[in-house]
């Protein structure tokens, strides 16, 4: 469970983050989606202590995120986060990069690490490309191979941050096929989206990000079919 | 018909100095490099300002010319210090440093172009700092530091001719002590000038050899 509590965060004089609440239970998929600059991937790289907080607490499975006792790179073990900009390790080839920290972080032996990024390549469709380096890949099955790579180390939680925002449009689909497939396995999910079909399909509950503030969350249809808040409905009519 | 008085014997003389400049210019170059990593990696991590005092002295080294850095070094040890250390050793600890003044901005360089989004997404994995060190940022810095570092060992063999200031023999003072007795400048020169070649040619080979391989990635 990721429980985000009253959490503020400024960056100097701009207070991006004016007091998220917000749960998420094990197994459920919860997508975030606002105007740019709303703050929805800085509550992200919050989430797994990239960014540290000035007020409140985030709290995975019981453990404080942003305490000093917390040991985070244990914890972001078990919290995956793929990003706009996919971040291929250039220098490793597709397996290397889905291998490197299940062996590094977690000291898995060579074999069994390979075993488990194959299976992972595999799941998103990229079991033929291992030994290609990233350079070599599409945008999207760069996405794709950003996805295995955290998939590898077992999370219980995956962020996404509008991870299909900076493909081409013909390649948003199978990076979005992807997701679906991990949200009905039952992965438990956190996605920044633009893409709201997505959202309105894959979501057990859809949250409105507005400067800062969390406007409103509810399930998808009534989100999206019968919103409460001016804003949301003034956002909703923009992206239609 | 071309004559000279140059023996074999006097080859393997100049061969011996040519082996002085290896030795110097490596183990230089060796150390300067190691330095130049902590160093530029210490430069990253403290910032500009913690780290102005090294930046300091550094400057002088890149800045004073390599000549004067080996007079005044040598007399500084034998008179200040009154340490006996042979010329070989103050002539490797001076182009060390002066290695390692150009090296770390090298190394800087190349750490500050690995992109901050992609150190994120190692971190992200739970990789530690020195985990993302290790097989992210130097793996990515070297390729990109590579041609500027060759360009650095090189520059250094040459600059390493300045040594026969401490009594160093190394190649081009070999030469010169040919020159005085046999009185053939130009063919000396020439020789020697393919002895500089022949040590250089492998090591910038070895660099394109590299960023080759690396550009396949
Ligand atoms: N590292 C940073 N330093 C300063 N300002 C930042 C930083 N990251 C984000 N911001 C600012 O915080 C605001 C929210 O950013 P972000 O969370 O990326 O919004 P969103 O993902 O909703 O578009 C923006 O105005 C952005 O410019
Ligand atoms: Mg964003």
């Amino acid at each position: 469970m990721i429980e985000i509590q009253n959490v503020h965060k400024s960056f100097g004089q701009l207070e991006v983050l004016k007091g998220i609440d917000l749960t998420v239970q094990k197994g459920e998929v919860v997508t975030v989606i606002g105007g740019s600059g709303s703050g929805k991937s800085t509550l992200l790289t919050c989430i797994n202590g990239l960014e540290p907080i000035d007020k409140g607490k985030i709290l995975v499975d019981g453990t404080e995120v942003h305490a000093k006792t917390t040991n985070l790179n244990k914890l972001r073990q078990k919290i995956g986060i793929v990003f706009q900009q996919w971040n291929a390790f250039p220098h490793l080839t597709v397996l290397e990069n889905v291998t490197l920290a299940p062996r590094k972080v977690l000291g898995i032996g060579k074999a069994e690490a390979e075993a488990i990024a194959e299976k992972q390549l595999k799941h998103v469709g990229l079991g033929e490309k291992l030994s290609t380096y990233p350079t070599r890949l599409s945008g999207g099955q760069q996405q794709r191979m950003a996805i295995a790579r955290a998939l590898a180390m077992s999370p219980d939680y995956m962020l996404f941050d509008e991870v299909t925002s900076a493909l081409d449009p013909q390649l948003v689909g199978e990076v979005l096929e992807t997701l679906k497939m991990l949200a009905e396995e039952g992965m438990t999910m956190i996605c920044v989206t633009h893409e709201m079909a997505f959202a309105r399909d894959v979501s057990d509950r859809v949250a409105y990000f507005h400067k800062g503030i969390m406007a409103e969350i509810g399930a998808p249809d009534q989100l999206f079919n019968d919103p409460q808040h001016p804003e949301t409905r003034k956002f909703l009519a923009s992206v239609r | 018909m071309f004559h000279t008085a140059l023996t074999s014997a006097d080859l393997i003389f100049l061969a011996k100095g040519a082996g002085m400049t290896i030795l110097v210019t490596a183990i230089s170059v060796f150390i300067g490099t190691l330095l130049g990593i902590v160093f530029g990696v210490l430069r990253g991590q403290l910032g500009p300002i913690w780290f102005a005092p090294v930046t300091f002295v550094l400057d002088i080294f890149r800045s004073v010319p390599l000549l004067i850095q080996l007079v005044l070094a040598n007399a500084f040890v034998g008179m200040v210090l009154r340490l006996h250390i042979s010329g070989l050793t103050v002539a490797c600890m001076v182009l060390s440093l002066y290695t390692a003044a150009y090296c770390t901005e090298i190394v800087r360089g190349g750490i500050h172009a690995v992109p901050a989004t992609t150190r994120r997404a190692a971190r992200s994995l739970g990789m530690s700092w020195l985990q993302d060190m290790r097989y992210i940022v130097l793996p990515l810095a070297t390729r990109i530091a590579l041609p500027s570092w060759i360009g650095l060992a090189l520059g250094v063999m040459k600059d390493s001719a300045l040594v026969y200031v401490v009594q160093v023999t190394e190649l081009l003072k070999s030469t010169q002590i040919l020159i005085t007795r046999l009185q053939e400048p130009l063919f000396l020169l020439l020789i020697c000038g393919a002895f500089y070649f022949i040590i250089s040619f492998p090591l910038a080979r070895f660099g394109g050899y590299l960023e080759k391989r690396w550009s396949n990635d």
